[in-house]
């Protein structure tokens, strides 16, 4: 009659992983947090009183760039989890390690890019936009940097050779939020960088 | 338990650290409340925290009614008055009413599902930790101005926190920069404990308890977690934007650079009105459990009860704007509004009808916990009725910012929430401190606080009408506001004697009450199975759910006329437990192992906010401290003896 | 008695979308590394014909639906196949939709009644 509460193991009144369960809810959660930043940035969209304006500043090809490797990067994480599903432990540390490379090089676009715009008269406390995009932008930055410090931190876990076959839930909670930070990139890459007033 | 602790000596940190985890894991020692995961404890732990706050809270409502009840009294200048309002009206919503209910969904959710913890007890420990640290750190603005002058360092703005007031050029100090980062800590709190109680009441219930079988309060506990996870992101956004707008100088709320200060009115009432369900129905969760116990008769109409607090929780997303009718926003806007508030109405008096048709016909006993519940159920309705009266166009217009809108919400949450949780002590605290409360004693408390409340809080709905602005720090005689204010003023010092009282209630029964056994109420839910206080692992056995109800359905069958019959002692399959003392104790259950790493990623929080306010390096060490304590625990394991 | 004997027994509500034996049967059905690479094919291709068609000039209303809809196609595709939604318990799409319809329309109430435009 020994259960152990809280782990892994324990069958659960739906079947379903409490882990998994609860990263779930975070990310319908996260819908609301993403959903209010963004629906401040189209309020103000068109209501900032100075410029520079976004028609300005945003450089279409640079940041469709950007688009494309983090979504290269939502690849590369389901390969690292299809990998170490089949227990291929050094499949998954290789797409591992590039999905992190692939999200550091969307931070560092993003970081030229912000840096870009100061140069160009754009900060915090210039106009509206500048309020709204650097804060709807930089909390989803801020989330694919926690999402390489996860990633990184399981490719030194695994280095150490802790994570095997039955340990591939840790993968799959990682890729989801990783999944999701990109959706998040998609709508923000359509609503705010190609559809303009 | 204690006594199997080792007393031979331990040398090395390594070895010390051992042992501090030995000894939190025997439940015995400071450990055990430095690095707890117990539910029951962390139970204990949030409610005696969030009663110290109601207190703090209680004392600054007195200061204020003290200022109010002559005309031109100087008991507390403008500022004090503006600071302390707000901090009055933000304890008790943040600090007092959520971790009060959050206290309850702790100690009772896993005993009514049948579960011996959380799903995510470490999770569960770091709630609590981030609420007490957010809790100090918003207290903490008194301090930041020359407190022993009589200048207080408090935010201003009110607990709505109105743009443009709480802007740097209408609020300087630092007040409304400790009430923003605060209330963000504490949003973190509820967050964490949102998700692990709505994963705990899907996956932890014991075999047999299906959602339908479950008792209300933990329907209630799903759907105010619900709330909680999609209502507290919107307002962590709305929190960000003040921050930014006051210590990077952004533009959100900005007129100036084109900023609409509409939009924080906006963002907190989408947060605000499902935060007013958050706060609500906890409390009709504890009502819908005592009513059917001292009435011994089931609930009545279970699935419409859980159905109307279901819609309750999608309908409070389509009402803010009920808050804004004096905003400007159109007909459209205000009348489609004005009809949605009118029908959540709906669902909440289905729950009205029900409960006293639970009651009707039903043997009452009226001991204090179903004096509370019946206190809650005719005040809510009050609560309710005026706020039907808020939710007409035109009449919320007059109503707009008078007292006679804090009439109202006093109703629904001291009337209601407060009630509904003084209701949940008196009959649950039994089960934890294995004695029960004086009855005489709690009839004094109810009486006194029902004639306290509501003459505190009527005479505020006249002095509303007569045009009494809310949060004025004082007012001229010859305006007819005289009396009323008089009243409402000895009425809070009425219900602050009835507090009083009960806290000589609980002291009294800890030292010489009487022992409360198992199942003191002839209880209806699994709680009532297990000794008082019950064991670390609550259950010995995991139950076997048959029936809604399950205990009452052990003890009693039914005759012709529906009428309850006790089962002959030692029938069917007798006391679950009884016999469980001699069974060991529960050795070979496997617990979670006690620690303290929540409590060292909880001491983050409040260390980045201060560094937002005072020094961007604090902010760095904020976050390592964040990174230490989340590291630790990811990567040590959740059970002694487990491999990561 | 553990839950697994209990649930065979038939006291428990089967989890829905679930049935004995599915968590063998589904784990078969997640898509292998080719199918996920063809994915990732058409995510970028579709990624290339939103840029296009930015540049294209089309009229303003045009434009706003043609990239709405490209942009839902990708959402939904990361979501069901790289999130496995489509081939997972029905209750983790359950949690995931409540906050996303949640966030969308009350987002797209809040801007109209603000006299804010969502595109």
């Amino acid at each position: 009659m020994a259960q152990a509460v809280g782990t892994a193991h324990l069958e659960t009144s739906t079947g379903l992983d409490n882990r998994k369960l609860l990263m779930w809810l975070f990310l319908g959660s996260e819908c609301l947090f993403f959903g209010s930043l963004i629906a401040a940035y189209l309020l103000y969209r068109d209501r900032s009183v100075a410029g520079p304006y976004p028609s300005d500043l945003f450089d279409i090809p640079f940041t469709s760039v950007s688009a494309f490797v983090l979504l290269m990067s939502s690849v590369s994480m389901v390969l690292a989890l299809a990998a170490i599903q089949r227990g291929n432990v050094r499949g998954m540390q290789i797409w591992l390690f590039t999905t992190a490379t692939l999200g550091l090089l969307f931070l560092s676009g993003q970081a030229f890019e912000f840096t870009e715009f100061n140069h160009e008269g754009l900060s915090l406390s210039t106009n509206l936009f500048g309020t709204t995009f650097f804060v709807l932008t930089g909390f989803h930055g801020a989330h694919v940097t926690i999402g390489v410090l996860i990633l990184l931190s399981l490719f030194t876990v695994s280095l150490q050779g802790r994570i095997q076959q039955k340990d591939s839930l840790n993968v799959e909670l990682a890729g989801l939020y990783w999944h999701f930070v990109d959706i998040v990139w998609i709508v923000i890459f359509t609503l705010v960088y190609l559809i303009q007033p | 338990m204690a006594t199997e602790w080792p007393q031979t000596r331990r040398t090395g940190l390594a070895d010390a650290l051992r042992g501090a985890r030995e000894m939190a894991d025997q439940h015995y020692g400071i450990w055990s409340w430095i690095a707890p995961v117990d539910h029951k404890r962390i139970g204990v732990m949030y409610g005696v925290t969030a009663f110290i706050f109601f207190l703090a809270g209680g004392i600054e409502a007195l200061l204020l009614r003290t200022q109010l009840i002559v005309p031109n009294a100087g008991v507390l200048n403008h500022d004090q008055y503006n600071r302390i309002l707000t901090m009055h009206g933000t304890t008790m919503v943040f600090l007092v009413i959520m971790p009060l209910s959050a206290a309850f969904f702790n100690l009772m959710t896993p005993l009514m599902i049948g579960a011996r913890d959380v799903a995510f007890p470490r999770l569960n420990a770091f709630s609590y930790w981030v609420f007490l640290a957010g809790g100090i750190f918003l207290n903490a603005s008194f301090f930041t101005k020359d407190i022993f002058s009589g200048e207080l360092g408090a935010p201003d703005c009110g607990w709505t926190c109105y743009s443009t007031l709480s802007s740097k050029a209408f609020s300087p100090g630092h007040g409304v920069d400790f009430w923003a980062l605060g209330v963000q800590i504490l949003g973190i709190a509820s967050l964490a404990s949102g998700f692990n109680f709505i994963v705990t009441i899907l996956n932890m219930r014991a075999p047999g308890m299906t959602l339908f079988r479950m008792p209300l309060f933990v329907w209630m506990t799903l759907v105010t977690s619900f709330l909680i996870i999609f209502a507290m992101p919107v307002i962590a956004v709305a929190l960000f934007e003040l921050i930014f707008d006051r210590l990077f100088n952004a533009n959100f709320f900005n007129p100036d650079k084109g900023g609409n200060p509409l939009l924080w009115q906006h963002m907190f009432w989408l947060f605000g009105h499902p935060e007013v369900y958050i706060l609500i129905l906890p409390a009709m969760g504890i009502v819908s459990e005592i009513l059917p116990t001292f009435s011994r008769k089931p609930l009545f109409g279970y699935p419409f009860v859980v159905f109307s607090g279901i819609a309750i929780g999608f309908m409070s997303w389509g009402v803010w704007v009920h808050h804004m009718y004096t905003t400007g926003l159109g007909t459209v806007a205000n009348s489609a509004f004005g009809i949605s508030t009118i029908l959540i109405g709906v669902p909440t008096g289905v729950k009205v009808l029900n409960w006293m048709a639970t009651m009707w016909g039903g043997s009452l006993s009226l001991k204090a916990p179903m004096m509370f519940a019946v206190g809650f159920v005719a005040m809510f309705t009050i609560g309710g009725l005026s706020g039907v009266t808020h939710s007409v166009v035109p009449s919320d217009y007059q109503q707009q910012d008078t007292y006679y809108v804090v009439a109202h919400f006093h109703y629904v949450l001291f009337g209601g929430a407060i009630f509904a949780l003084f209701a949940g002590f008196y009959y649950w605290l039994p089960k934890f401190t294995g004695k029960l409360l004086d009855d005489r004693l709690g009839q004094i408390h109810f009486w006194l606080m029902l004639i306290g409340f509501n003459l505190t809080f009527f005479p505020m709905h006249i002095s509303g009408l007569l045009g009494m602005p809310r949060r004025i720090s004082t007012y001229s005689e010859g305006q007819g506001w005289d009396i009323w204010n008089m009243l409402s003023t000895i009425g809070a010092f009425t219900i602050a004697t009835s507090i009083l009282i009960f806290m000589i209630n609980v002291i009294y029964s800890l030292r010489r009450g009487e022992a409360a056994g198992y199942d003191p109420w002839d209880g209806r839910t699994l709680e009532w199975t297990i000794p008082s206080p019950p064991p670390h692992y609550n259950f010995e056995k995991i139950p076997v759910v048959h029936a809604r109800d399950p205990f009452w359905h052990e003890k009693y069958t039914e005759d012709e006329q529906g009428r309850p019959i006790p089962v002959v002692a030692g029938a069917a399959n007798g006391h679950p437990d009884e016999a469980h003392e001699e069974h060991g104790g529960g050795h070979g259950i496997h617990m979670p192992s006690p620690s303290y790493f929540p409590l060292i990623a909880a001491l983050g929080f409040p260390i980045m906010a201060t560094g937002l306010i005072y020094d961007y390096a604090l902010v760095a060490v904020g976050a390592a401290v964040l990174f230490v304590g989340i590291y630790g625990w990811a990567l040590e394991p959740a059970t002694e003896g487990e491999e990561a | 008695m553990t839950l697994a004997e209990y649930r065979r027994r038939g006291g428990v509500e089967a989890p829905r979308g679930e049935e004995q034996g599915a968590e063998a049967a589904h784990a078969e059905r997640h898509p292998g590394p080719l199918e996920y690479a063809q994915i990732g094919l058409i995510l970028a291709l579709i990624t290339g014909v939103e840029v296009a068609i930015y540049y294209l000039g089309l009229a303003h209303t045009l434009l706003v639906i043609a990239l709405l809809v490209l942009s839902a196609t990708k959402f939904s595709m990361v979501v069901l196949w790289f999130m496995h939604l489509k081939f997972d318990n029905r209750l983790f799409s359950t949690m995931f939709i409540l906050g996303f319809i949640l966030a969308l329309s009350v987002f797209t109430v809040a801007l109209a009644t603000v006299g804010g435009k969502l595109v």
